[in-house]
């Protein structure tokens, strides 16, 4: 490689990120969700290679057993099967996969959007601020369970978006997973566009955007490069809490059959689809239910440890 | 003997943090004895407000006494309890802050904040209280004590309201007053009207002071006696005229040797910078602190630490210096560097009657009925003046006067409403930074008054002088860009290396380098500086304002440098236009500015500035009232509300011809000519200045 001036800048990147992971250290809080979260991370990323099952193989005989039922195979269920005999556990591991990609890709999506409109209404003001304003601020009217119905409802698999979708190729998962991102992001945008909004009122009065603007940058480029990498603290700890909500909001999409077709291991729609059994499925609905909370409460706790080290000096 | 008021023993003082223990105080001995007023004098992080900090027993969770002790009438006041210190703080020991708007509680009325004092400390009824709040808000010469009682902080003027937070820190008769930078958010002519009320308290009330400043000439006007720290510890103590006179550490003197005081000029007589930094705590010498950045340090005297003697034959006169009595005081007394005075080349910039009115609409109802929907704010009116090729052109004023508006119009920020602003010939008052050719935009550059927000703290210091270049076509190659930015970082006096550095890195001086990189980068022929050094220290102060002179000479830049700052203005332009309310009061060179006829206005604001000399007698010219706000300019002569001079009612209902006194001195005021000839000098040199 000719590029070796660009070389040092790598190392100091790493060191970075191990210098904020050191500072997080001081952080109890933080510290007990960034364990939470690389648990869920890590089980993602690794789930070929443990030993688990089949997440979609049935098991004719053993339907909704407890937790460390064996197995005819030898072996255990170690949280136990679901209504259609289903290891519970590989489905919870291999589902973690389904719901960090989804609510990650969807909370990207929003930020992006949201960060876009915030920083055009924050900086441009006038009209510009009217208008964006606005439009956030009718999404925001809606309770947001109701926008993700109405959203859903006419941009799924069975709409003209979703049949054009198909046609090009997508799979059902892909499409169904698209509408829940495009959801996501009319309901989350708006807060992320106030909040980015916000911040760039405070940031554009800095002296360095008007040296930009006085040495006849565009406004694009002040934007993106002047301001925004300056509203980054706020927006991670944002960020994290943001994409804890929207973990939630896809299981709960998930939970009222508006989520990821079957027989993807979606952990809402592991709920939803063992709770017509009553207490016969206790079982089966504990696990998915602890794993998004504990997902979810991993993330809020880093979020709280961030801001917490964000605000010490 | 007395009892001191307040005796500070062998005190240290650590703020504890995530990188561990920070000695931010050490060593320090202080004694303020009843009716006297010491100054606490030093560059920012030398320690000054943490001592003041520590005397209120009030150092956060982080901070903390480590050693020493700090008796207040006596009695050690760290063996005190928290519901002795609660007694004593505000009623017997009273602060006042930097930021008379922070000190005040934005939701609660005057009246309830002043009252709470006596109420709490003396059990006085809320009706006794209020009659005490009246009284001394007539002793800091607040008018209409009652309208002032009932309004809201937001509703007085910063010089108001410091009055009244000066006004609640007497309201229990304190025997120790703390003030903390009280006048450094003021505008002059109104910090002359607090420095007075201060000196007349102490002298009526008889309470002891504590004034802490970063300017030698606000503790010469107030201060008995004066203690200058450095890094922490205390290096020189005795009376104001031992050391404004006698000084006898040689950080003392550097200090001096950077503030412009009258008879320094750029060229002759140049300020002579202190060399490097202000050491971090951490890495501060095991000797003397100030030895890395001292002309007569020698390793075997300065090496071991220093301690505080006395100077011989110098009663109360204290220095912490080994070689005190070796060094030659009178030699060196200006070793800058002479230059030649620059010639000023052919007109680069003209403003002919610029104009520029904002427009305020007002949308509520009753403005639509009454059909005053629109107002006008007329922040510059016929503004008239030229700037030639390496001539420095000073606009002078005080807040709201306008002068940031003429610079956002040159940068083409903003549209003049009317008249021209010629750039070598070409009209662009009208002609945004948008529709600019390229070659316009980086020939008018400017540099920028706060070093913490100059910079962005996101990018590299390389990669924003690189944008510059890149942006004003100099360097098109990353090759050519690195190269031209290691020759921009020689020209202001950084390392190379500083390219890679973020912001953060930098010290406020540095990040003013770099500011200025940023503006000469694309060869500018005009630069504007917006009160470049008002936000650094005095001794940072210096080198910049050299360096900007280098660069200006070698580069025959035209520069328009705003500034508030007369003391600087005078060392640093060749011509003064001076503004009041978006008017031209009064321009010419500097020597005619600086010297009779002057325009009432000038004259009070050369009066108000504080001057570090004790040589220097200066006329007392306070002005009444506050300053009026743009949006509702009095009629007739603008500065008529406040002038000390107003002949009559032709200043009320006419605006004043501009008369021209000499070739290019021009005085816009009523008064005639003949008594414009008659006004003596404010400033008196007792002593032959060093010409």
């Amino acid at each position: 490689m000719t590029d070796l001036a660009a070389s040092p800048a790598r190392p100091g990147r790493f060191a970075k990120i191990a210098r904020s992971v050191g500072l997080l250290r001081e952080s109890p809080i933080g510290m007990v969700g960034l364990t939470l979260v690389l648990f869920w991370v890590l089980i993602a990323i690794f789930a070929d290679l443990l030993p688990l099952r089949d997440p979609l193989a049935q098991a004719g005989a053993d339907l909704l057993t407890p937790a460390l039922t064996p197995s005819p195979d030898g072996g255990h269920y170690w949280l136990g099967t679901d209504d259609k005999g289903r290891d519970i556990l590989a489905r919870l591991f291999y589902g973690s996969r389904l719901v960090l990609f989804w609510s990650g890709f969807a909370t990207v999506v929003a930020y992006a959007v949201g960060m876009l409109m915030g920083v055009a209404a924050g900086y441009r003001g006038g009209w510009w601020d009217e208008i964006i304003s606005f439009i956030g601020n009718v999404f925001l009217a809606f309770p947001q369970m109701v926008l993700y119905i109405v959203i859903l409802s006419q941009l799924g698999p069975d709409s003209s978006a979703g049949q054009w979708l198909a046609g090009e190729g997508f799979s059902t998962v892909w499409v169904k997973g698209l509408t829940i991102v495009l959801a996501v992001m009319f309901a989350t945008a708006p807060q992320v566009a106030r909040i980015v909004r916000g911040l760039v009122l405070d940031l554009k009065t800095r002296d360095y955007v008007a040296a930009a603007e006085v040495r006849g940058e565009t406004p694009i480029y002040i934007m993106i490069v002047e301001l925004l990498p300056n509203a980054r603290g706020p927006l991670i700890v944002d960020a994290c809490l943001r994409l804890g909500y929207v973990t939630i909001a896809i299981a709960a999409l998930g939970f009222l059959g508006l989520g990821l077709p079957p027989p993807d291991p979606d952990w809402g729609k592991m709920i939803s689809e063992v709770r017509g059994y009553g207490t016969a499925a206790a079982n089966a609905m504990i696990w998915p239910a602890l794993a998004i909370s504990t997902m979810v409460l991993g993330l809020n706790l880093l979020a709280d440890g961030l801001r917490e080290i964000s605000l010490r000096d | 003997m007395v009892t001191p008021v307040l005796e500070c023993k062998n005190l240290s003082i650590s703020y504890y943090t995530r990188a561990g223990e920070v000695p931010a105080v050490y060593d320090f001995n202080l004694t303020v004895n009843p009716g006297e007023a010491v100054g606490i004098v030093g560059e920012s992080g030398c320690g000054k407000s943490t001592v003041a900090l520590a005397i209120m027993q009030y150092m956060g969770k982080n901070g903390a006494v480590t050693g020493g002790e700090i008796k207040f009438l006596g009695r050690d006041m760290r063996a005190m309890s928290d519901e002795e210190l609660r007694r004593i703080r505000g009623s017997q020991i009273a602060m006042v802050y930097q930021e008379p708007m922070a000190s005040l509680n934005p939701s609660m009325r005057i009246r309830d904040q002043l009252i709470e004092v006596p109420m709490i400390h003396e059990g006085l009824d809320a009706a006794a209280a209020e009659k005490r709040a009246i009284e001394l808000l007539d002793a800091v010469r607040l008018p209409d004590p009652l309208r002032i009682l009932n309004s809201y902080p937001h509703q007085l003027s910063g010089g108001q309201q410091q009055r009244a937070v000066i006004a609640m820190a007497l309201l229990s008769n304190p025997k120790l007053l703390l003030l903390d930078e009280p006048t450094t958010a003021l505008d002059v002519t109104v910090e002359a009207g607090v420095v007075e009320l201060i000196k007349d308290i102490a002298k009526r009330f008889g309470t002891s002071m504590i004034y802490i400043s970063h300017n030698l000439g606000l503790i010469l006007e107030t201060c008995d006696r004066i203690c200058v720290m450095y890094s922490g510890q205390s290096v020189e103590l005795g009376s104001v005229k031992q050391v404004f006179d006698q000084m006898r550490h040689p950080y003392t003197r550097g200090l001096f040797q950077s503030i412009p005081l009258p008879g320094t000029d750029r060229f002759a007589h140049p300020l002579v910078p202190i060399r490097g930094q202000l050491p971090l705590p951490r890495d501060r010498p095991t000797g003397c602190t100030f030895g890395p950045r001292c002309d007569f340090f020698q390793k075997d005297r300065c090496g071991p630490p220093q301690h505080m003697q006395e100077v011989r034959g110098d009663a109360g006169h204290q220095v912490r210096c080994a070689r005190y009595g070796e060094i030659d005081w009178s030699a060196q007394v200006h070793q800058g560097v002479q230059s030649e005075p620059m010639q000023p080349g052919k007109v680069v910039l003209q403003v002919k009657d610029m104009k520029k009115y904002y427009e305020i609409h007002n949308n509520s109802l009753a403005a639509l009925i009454s059909g005053r929907g629109v107002r006008y704010v007329k922040a510059n009116e016929k503004l008239d003046f030229e700037a030639r090729e390496a001539e420095t052109v000073a606009i002078v004023g005080e807040s709201g006067c306008g002068k940031s508006t003429f610079a956002k119009v040159l940068m083409g920020l903003e549209k003049a409403t009317g008249g021209e602003v010629l750039v070598n010939g070409v009209d662009i008052g009208k002609l945004p930074v948008k529709k600019r050719p390229q070659g316009l935009i980086s020939s008018l550059q400017m540099v920028f008054q706060n070093p913490f927000e100059t910079l962005n703290p996101s990018h590299s210091v390389g990669s924003q002088i690189g944008r510059v270049l890149k942006k004003f076509g100099v360097a098109k190659t990353r090759e050519e860009i690195e190269r031209k930015t290691a020759e921009l970082l020689d020209m202001v006096k950084l390392p190379r290396e500083f390219a890679d550095r973020k912001p953060r890195q930098l010290s406020g001086g540095q990040k003013q380098r770099i500011g200025i990189a940023r503006a000469f980068g694309g060869n500018a022929s005009v630069v504007v500086a917006d009160e470049p050094v008002s936000a650094l220290d005095v001794s940072v102060q210096a080198a910049v304002t050299g360096l900007l002179t280098d660069i200006q000479r070698k580069k025959r830049t035209t520069m328009v440098f705003i500034s508030h700052d007369l003391s600087v203005v005078r060392y640093l332009a060749d011509r003064v236009v001076v503004m009041y309310l978006g008017r031209v009061m009064e321009q010419g060179t500097t020597d005619q500015v600086f010297a009779p006829p002057y325009h009432p206005y000038t004259e009070a604001l050369l009066s108000a500035v504080p001057i570090a000399d004790t040589s220097i007698v200066k006329k007392h010219i306070v002005l009444k009232g506050e300053l009026p706000s743009p949006m509702n300019p009095p009629p007739g002569c603008p500065f008529q509300t406040r002038c000390p001079r107003k002949i009559g009612a032709i200043c009320e209902t006419d605006l004043p011809e501009v008369k021209e006194l000499a070739p290019g001195h021009r005085i816009m005021c009523h008064l005639p000519e003949a008594e414009l000839h008659q006004m003596e000098p404010v400033i008196a040199v007792a002593r032959k200045p060093v010409h």
